[in-house]
């Protein structure tokens, strides 16, 4: 029962005009960023490399389709959360709202499995979501731009990364920032749980996300114990892959606490679903 | 012969915060009946149906649907019960046919295409099956909702107001469909319509609950049979005469003169016969005596006692 339902998710998400919207504005969003690299990208790029050079020379294709993919990635991890929320958000109140809820569950399967196959779905999207990204970035961004060395401005000064040793970083990467935007999905689908309406869990989500950011952000010592353990503070963890070396026990600390978010995320959507009162 | 019960719900409690819904519903429901469910807004019924499908987590109270419990063995139970709860709600963005197949796939039994087909063609919707229901009328989205509801041939049948937005055909497509449930396949349905008429017509057994309780259940016929009866009685003439007349057989009767020609009275059943030949042998020339008592009086006597 769990798989079916899980196809009719698939069937619900296709068919659902919200669902393109995600991929309609990160394709956009990303065309623009290409567009607009094209046209003034070297300024851009000289703007950043200026205080480097009265020690270094910089040769070659420095504004290739690696730095695209980097500053794509940059700029939209930021702004993808919402596109994910968008669609899991709904997953359990959309339906609530539409009275379709009450339909589904006068069949014969359990809310649990409602709720583990609306999770399938919902990673399914954001797979799709992220793997468009990447092939936007990296796929579009060197056929455009071209291959070449990465140049990553980070907090320990400029990394140089050497054409032949990224795309194994890139990969991974992906693989880290889908967590992340796994972890969005899971917290809106649990907000989901508790709403009869599409847009509460939706904004919920981004209010969780713009607070804790916020937290993250603030310099005082009263936070230092709480940090850690946001899940918006590993939200760029994927940027760790671009370090060198990589420092893999911070990559890994960041990957299980992201996973105990979803595994928490899960088990509240779960618990709470499972008690609710079909009153919609 | 000792009647299988398909649904007994008993002490039946659901509280929302302090409001109770439902203080103490129980009824049984037979194998083969068409079980009216009858009460005024805000008395419950909502509530019951949607705890009798699991929706809704009862505070107290036990309900038992093919002699298991509801809520130990939800899913062996619903796979064979078809229901629609208040309205039927679809996918709008989706068309008939692609509902009908989401549905089908979790309804605990294979539904081949065929038996789709089949279904919207027996709700009259074959030809529609490719438009997206968003674009239906609300009339068909009902038909839609009881073509859900047959898809996967349950031996029990819920239908939360059925008719509420049809047109008279509709309504009377549905009780049809309804008696022919009952009649060619045996199906037990419980049936909720404010559509007294309907119920009358087509239920044989039925519960009336209000306030959250249960008011009286039992045979449609016996519990009508029990009632006085508003007679409705039409004369030639003097119907004044008629009047003095029958005070004189039943002193204790209320009788209300409409007209020259008319007459109107609260009588026992077994009386009409009587007061019939009695006003024949005095020479009244009756043109009409007709019982007047439906269901809609029974419930609202039942209902505001």
């Amino acid at each position: 029962m769990l798989w079916k339902n899980t196809y009719n998710e698939f069937i619900k998400i296709l068919a659902k005009p919200r669902s393109y919207i995600g991929l309609a504005a990160l394709t956009l969003l990303i065309l623009i960023i290409l567009f607009a690299m094209k046209a003034d990208g070297r300024m851009y790029i000289s703007f950043v490399t200026a205080s480097f050079e009265q020690t270094l020379s910089f040769n070659g294709n420095i504004l290739n389709g690696n730095l695209i993919a980097f500053i794509v990635l940059q700029m939209l991890i930021v702004h993808i959360p919402l596109l994910v929320a968008l669609v899991t958000g709904d997953l359990l109140s959309g339906e609530a709202a539409m009275g379709t809820l009450r339909m589904l569950l006068t069949k014969p399967i359990s809310r649990s499995q409602v709720v583990y196959s609306k999770l399938i779905a919902a990673a399914a999207y954001t797979f799709i979501l992220v793997l468009w990204m990447g092939f936007l970035a990296l796929v579009v961004g060197r056929w455009v731009f071209g291959d070449g060395d990465l140049i990553v401005l980070n907090s320990d000064g400029l990394v140089i990364l050497n054409y032949t040793d990224i795309l194994w970083r890139y990969g991974l990467a992906f693989m880290v920032a889908y967590l992340a935007l796994m972890t969005i999905a899971t917290l809106s689908i649990a907000f989901s749980a508790f709403a009869d309406n599409s847009i509460g869990p939706i904004v919920s989500t981004m209010a969780v996300i713009i607070l804790f950011t916020i937290i993250g952000s603030l310099d005082v010592s009263v936070f230092d114990h709480v940090k850690p353990w946001l899940f918006t503070t590993h939200m760029a963890s994927w940027r760790s892959f671009f370090s060198d070396p990589v420092p893999w026990s911070a990559i890994w600390e960041s990957v299980w606490i992201l996973l105990a978010h979803n595994i928490l995320f899960v088990a509240v959507a779960v618990f709470k679903f499972k008690r609710k009162d079909i009153t919609s | 012969m000792e009647q299988q019960a398909i649904i007994e719900v008993k002490g039946l409690q659901k509280s929302f915060g302090s409001f109770e819904a439902v203080k103490n519903v129980t009824f049984t429901v037979n194998k083969g009946d068409v079980f009216g469910f009858l009460g005024p807004n805000g008395a419950g019924k909502s509530t019951t149906m949607r705890c009798m499908l699991s929706l809704i987590k009862p505070n107290a109270g036990d309900i038992r649907i093919f002699g298991k419990n509801l809520f130990e063995e939800r899913n062996a139970i619903l796979a064979k019960v078809g229901s629609i709860v208040e309205k039927p709600d679809f996918y709008k963005y989706l068309s008939a046919l692609k509902n009908l197949e989401i549905f089908a796939r979790i309804s605990g039994a294979d539904v081949s295409q065929k038996a789709i087909y089949e279904t919207l063609d027996f709700v009259g919707l074959l030809g529609r099956e490719k438009d997206k229901v968003g674009g239906f009328s609300h009339g068909m989205r009902q038909r839609l909702g009881i073509a859900q509801t047959l898809l996967h041939q349950p031996e029990l049948i819920i239908l939360d107001e059925p008719t509420t937005g049809l047109d008279p055909q509709g309504i009377i497509e549905v009780r049809d469909l309804i008696l022919r449930l009952k009649n060619e396949q045996n199906k037990t349905v419980i049936l909720s319509s404010h559509q007294l008429a309907e119920i009358e017509l087509v239920a044989n057994r039925m519960v009336i609950i209000n306030k959250g309780q249960t008011i009286i259940e039992g045979s449609v016929a016996e519990l009508m049979n029990a009632q006085e009866t508003l007679l409705h009685i039409e004369l030639a003439q003097n119907s004044q005469g008629a009047a003095t007349l029958i005070h004189e057989i039943l002193p204790e009767v209320k009788i209300q003169v409409s007209s020259p020609k008319t007459l109107e009275l609260n009588v026992e059943k077994q009386h009409i016969a009587l007061l019939n030949s009695k006003l024949v042998q005095a020479g009244f020339e009756v043109v009409a005596l007709e019982p007047k008592r439906k269901l809609e009086d029974f419930f609202i006597q039942m209902t505001q006692a």
